[in-house]
């Protein structure tokens, strides 16, 4: 981030959520970058940056839509870079049909489940008949299931390295980008629209303001300068998230920005590991390295698991699943894995839909869960709609909570808000509770995976005091002991756990030895010569049961029996890549897709920018980091049409985990929602979408329930009733639902109490005192909070009405143990996922505000629901699929294979 | 208050003028407390490199330890992500280790009590473990609905991760996964 020109910071609040990361910003600006911030909010990122711009939340793919179009329309996109190493003179099928040609919504939809049916964003083929059709080499987004709630995978997560399966490699390309199938031209037309007129319009930017923008980072990118982008959850907590995120890509990869020193998309992650925690996954959907959890009826043997992932004939290291897989197999159930029994495929429960934390806690209400393990979060406080939380917590059998305070999840059958309104009753819950001291991170050893992928390793200061115990501990004795009360079962179901690998070192204090699982985790060779040396690389993984390796991409962090997570040169010492302080996935490389750092003959684009380039003589990639290209692949060399894997690289791919080894401006596979992003507004908007007839996300997740109701949008009857915007985010002084800084006396000295930041006008417009109180009121519940009266939050003017946004941090709860409490803002917000990766939008929702304290008791119901009945709701609102249309766009729809009408959702569909 | 030296040139003064710091806002002010205080990183028993565990910036940080107990955290000013400096929230993560709210002992939470008890952790994780094989019997699924083979357990989950060590994910979804369990996740989804 040092080393960019222009830094744009969009939905993230870098300098009070990553103060100590945000140094790099100010090192580039001292350097002469640019820095823009684009947020709702003025903070101290923005009062570092050269220019502000507030933004509507919810609306950066207009803003970025509009940036692409405008680079386009002037030819000001980084044209050898575009053509050589993106998809854009890729031809896509004739069966596309864009949203701008069916008011909304792309080829290809189904209204009956909400879901696409991606067969028609497909690549053109060059060779139809020739290619040898790979059963279940490309499967729909959503199987066979015709129910949206049982879609399986969270697409975003599950491809999160590898793009997603393609037959084969065998595209048609214009280089010329002249032919009106190109991926080029599809994006022209996509994002005509999107002009500068419509980001005043939608997201409340002034025109010139937005050509400030673009100047910025037009100027300062191509051959000789780079723009990076940075974001966090203000991109991510909405409908559609991931296509935000995938908008900023299209533009970074216009832009030439991807893969070269100074560019990229900065994911700002909010947890110390939780990085680490997707790449080895506590998720449902996926195993260690992004390899997916298996799907009842499209997984059923290991062969079509495999076939799922990658076709032997695209390109790409993805080809190598079956290695990775093997190896995965191998070193969890160890030697009773074979070749013969598929290595215990069957081992593995089968996913048969969404297995998200939010449907999982719809479960719990209804009574279906059983036990709940609640390790190092809060739930109660910190997940969107706590309060079903809470409720969903009074439901199970049994609840492990793991923490190092008595945090409101541990509690909340003593002090919930729930009880204070009479809901529930402590003598009614029949929840056993568990509460298990935890470790500290100087308590115990082992590694995080922080957020530029770093794997750093911790040493142990001192041993966990009284009976604390590390997670590793924990889980290793749980399963120590349900393994010896299973000893000798003949039950077929328990033998994957008495088939477990379970055998760690422990130390003198009985502590599980951390660097053992690290090893398992990196993998040995198994057999032969080398047996029992640790793997160098995952290209040494095989698919024959030779090797092990608990999760590929983190193979060679242990490479030569040395703990290179622990690697501690300081920076003094070395140069400014630093490759020698922890270790990186992959292979310790410090900036991913690095080959595109060159040109196609493999020259620097420029000596200012140059990082990793070919050298001639040597027949090799050399540079400053580990170039993420075969070492030894001339950048002239062209792969026979027949061949896959690996060997099918160009020269010229950079994008070697993308199945045809280019950056993909249209997604032809892999996003659920659609192959380019497309502006829709949020779930609770007072806005209409101005560009279709479709207001929000058709693929979206929704859950129409009495417990999750919505606010009308737009024009809507009702929606006045709701008629303010509210967007939630962090402080520097608190962590999440805050049980790592709400106990402590200094974070909550510094940060002592809740409250909203409002503008001088909206505090006018309805009566608000700074330092006094309010009560915010959403379509789901009620909350309070102190006014923090400020011109850091700016009305907006959308089409010549004023808009009024607040300001909510969510760091506080209701409890009794904490140094301070306060209501939370996660109260206010309801479930609705995006499509791709589940996660909840929390950046932005309708409320009302009002002067004064809420009610207590049953009357703060009461008010909730009064809110409610004036505004007409029931559990369909906002929940509509697709929006009316006229007959004759329906009737084109329909051609397109996208359905004609929009059912009514089942109102008692998923109630509990 | 007590006097910089008893003599004549500890006047304040003299100080100032002797000692350049003219200002009287340094050393020339210094108590005799001051002087004598020795920080406590400089009599630790010894120093290890940890990193913050709140979010994902990753800075380094220095633990001192004196006495089997951690008296100070300070940035690490050998990181390259660092350079030594760390945010109000990894500065105060001393307090994370020695808050004296902090919870070392189990409770356990019967059905309907109003109240904690404490027992031994060997017990809880005895009757952890017993629940644990008792809800999966209960809610065990071996073909789901369309008779598919599914073999897994839908009464159990897991909410947590970010927080954690790698090697702890490693452990709980290599578990859970044997036991059936799948429905598992974390704060990358909320
Ligand atoms: S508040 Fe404390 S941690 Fe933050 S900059 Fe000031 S002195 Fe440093
Ligand atoms: S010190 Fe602050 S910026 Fe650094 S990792 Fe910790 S929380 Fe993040």
């Amino acid at each position: 981030m040092a080393n960019a020109d222009c830094i744009v910071i969009q939905g993230s609040n870098m300098a009070e959520c990553h103060p100590v990361g945000f140094q790099w910003v100010a090192e580039a600006k001292a350097r002469g970058a640019r820095v823009i911030h684009i947020d709702p909010r003025f903070t101290r990122t923005s009062a570092i940056a050269d220019t502000h711009v507030p933004v509507r939340a919810g609306t950066d793919v207009v803003l970025l839509g509009a940036i692409i179009n405008h680079v386009l329309s002037n030819d000001l996109y980084f044209h050898d870079y575009v053509v050589a190493y993106t998809n854009a003179a890729t031809l896509v099928s004739e069966d596309f049909v864009d949203t701008e040609d069916l008011d909304g919504v792309f080829s290809g939809y189904d209204p009956r489940t909400g879901a696409y049916d991606s067969e028609s964003w497909a690549y053109q083929s060059r060779a139809e008949p020739q290619v040898p059709d790979q059963e279940g080499g490309i499967q729909g987004p959503t199987g066979d299931e015709p129910d949206a709630k049982t879609r399986a995978h969270a697409g975003g997560h599950t491809l999160g390295a590898s793009g997603a399966a393609l037959e084969h490699a065998q595209v048609v390309r214009d280089e010329t980008l002249q032919h009106p199938r190109t991926v080029f031209q599809i994006l022209r037309r996509h994002y005509r629209r999107y002009t500068p007129e419509m980001v005043r319009d939608v997201c409340g930017i002034p025109v010139e303001q937005f050509h400030e923008v673009a100047r910025a980072i037009v100027e300062n990118s191509g051959r000789e300068r780079t723009t990076c982008f940075a974001y966090a959850l203000g991109w991510t907590q909405h409908s559609l998230g991931a296509q935000f995120i995938r908008a900023a890509a299209i533009l970074q990869l216009l832009m030439g920005n991807m893969g070269r020193p100074g560019g990229g998309i900065m994911a700002l992650r909010g947890h110390a590991c939780i990085q680490g925690s997707t790449d080895i996954p506590t998720l449902f959907n996926i195993l260690p390295g992004y390899l997916p959890m298996p799907v009842a009826g499209e997984h059923d043997t290991l062969e079509d698991y495999l076939a799922s992932i990658a076709s032997p004939l695209q390109k790409g290291y993805w080809t190598e699943a079956p290695a990775y897989t093997a190896s995965l197999l191998k070193a969890w159930f160890g030697d009773a894995a074979t070749p013969d029994n598929d290595f215990c495929y069957d081992y593995l429960p089968r996913l048969t839909g969404a297995h998200g934390t939010y449907q999982t806690v719809m479960e719990m209400l209804d009574g279906k869960v059983e036990g709940y393990f609640v390790v190092g979060q809060n739930p109660a406080v910190g997940s969107a709609h706590a309060r079903m939380q809470r409720l969903a917590l009074g439901q199970l059998r049994w609840l492990v909570v793991r923490d190092l305070q008595l945090i409101e999840t541990a509690t909340f059958w003593k002090d919930s808000p729930e009880i204070a309104t009479g809901e529930l009753r402590t003598e009614d819950i029949r929840t056993e509770v568990f509460f298990m001291p935890a470790a500290t991170h100087v308590e115990k050893a082992g590694t995080f995976t922080q957020t530029q992928r770093m794997l750093q390793w911790r040493h142990q200061a001192v041993t966990p005091p009284g009976q604390a115990q590390s997670e590793l501990d924990f889980y290793y004795e749980l399963g120590r002991r349900m393994r010896e009360r299973l000893a000798g079962s003949t039950d077929e179901r328990d033998r994957p756990l008495l088939d477990l690998t379970w055998d760690y070192p422990q130390d003198e204090h009985g502590e599980v030895d951390g660097e053992a699982v690290l090893r398992e985790i990196n993998g040995y060779h198994l057999t032969g010569d080398r047996a029992g040396e640790l793997l160098s690389s995952f290209t040494e993984m095989r698919a024959d049961g030779s090797t092990s390796g608990g999760c590929w991409i983190y193979t060679g962090v242990f490479a030569g029996g040395v703990n290179r997570s622990a690697n501690r040169v300081p920076r003094d010492q070395q140069d400014e890549t630093a490759a020698e302080w922890g270790w990186a996935w992959p292979m310790n490389r410090r900036i991913l897709y690095n080959r595109a750092s060159a040109d196609p003959q493999g020259r620097p684009w420029s000596e200012r920018k140059k990082y990793v380039w070919w050298d001639e003589e040597a027949g090799r990639w050399v540079g400053k980091d580990v170039p993420d290209f075969p070492a030894d692949r001339d950048p002239s060399y062209r792969p026979a049409p027949d061949q896959g894997g690996p060997a099918a690289i160009s020269g010229d791919d950079p994008f070697i985990m993308q199945s045809d080894g280019k950056g993909w401006l249209f997604a032809p596979k892999g996003m659920v929602d659609g192959p380019l992003p497309t502006h829709y507004e949020a779930q609770e908007s007072p806005v209409r979408n101005p560009l279709y007839t479709q207001q929000r996300n058709p693929g979206r997740l929704v859950y129409p329930r009495k417990d999750n109701l919505w606010s009308p949008s737009g024009d809507e009857p009702g929606s006045d009733v709701y008629p303010y915007v509210f967007t939630t985010y962090r402080l520097t002084e608190h962590h999440t639902a805050g049980g790592m800084s709400r106990w402590l006396p200094y974070l909550s000295e510094l940060q002592p109490e809740m409250f909203c930041e409002v503008s001088p006008e909206l505090a006018a417009e309805v009566g608000l005192e700074n330092g006094g109180w309010a009560t915010i009121v959403s379509a789901r519940s009620a909350i309070e909070a102190r006014v923090l009266v400020t011109d850091r939050v700016r009305p907006l003017t959308v089409k010549g009405r004023t808009l009024h946004q607040i300001g909510l941090p969510y760091h506080w709860g209701i409890g009794r143990d904490a140094v301070v409490e306060g209501d939370s803002a996660n109260d206010l917000l309801g479930l609705v996922l995006d499509p791709n990766v589940h996660i909840q939008e929390s950046k932005v929702a309708a409320c009302d505000i009002r002067p004064g304290r809420r009610p207590h008791g049953d009357a703060l119901l009461r008010l909730v629901e009064e809110y409610q009945s004036r505004a007409g709701i029931t559990a369909v609102t906002g929940n509509e699929r697709l929006d009316e249309v006229t007959p004759e766009m329906a009737a084109r729809r329909a051609a397109a294979g996208s359905g004609q009408q929009a059912p009514a959702p089942d109102e008692t569909e998923g109630e509990g | 208050m007590a006097g910089n030296g008893s003599s004549f040139l500890g006047w304040p003064v003299l100080r100032q003028l002797a000692s350049g710091d003219l200002l009287g806002r340094g050393a020339a002010v210094t108590s005799r407390r001051t002087r004598e205080t020795e920080p406590r990183t400089s009599t630790a028993d010894r120093v290890v490199q940890s990193v913050c565990p709140y979010c994902a910036v990753g800075c380094g940080q220095r633990v001192f330890v004196k006495d089997e107990k951690v008296v100070q955290i300070e940035g690490d000013p050998d990181s390259p992500v660092s350079r030594g400096r760390l945010c109000p929230k990894g500065a105060a993560s001393e307090q994370l280790v020695n808050s004296p709210s902090r919870q070392t002992e189990v409770l356990y939470r019967a059905p309907g009590a109003t109240e904690w008890q404490r027992i031994d952790r060997d017990t809880a994780i005895d009757m952890i473990a017993e629940r644990y094989l008792e809800s999966r019997r209960n809610t065990w699924q071996e073909l789901d609905d369309k008779g598919r083979r599914v073999r897994r357990t839908m009464g159990i989950a897991s909410l947590g991760g970010a927080t954690l060590d790698n090697e702890e994910n490693y452990l709980m979804k290599k578990l859970y996964t044997a036991t059936g369990a799948i429905q598992i996740e974390n704060q990358a989804r909320i």
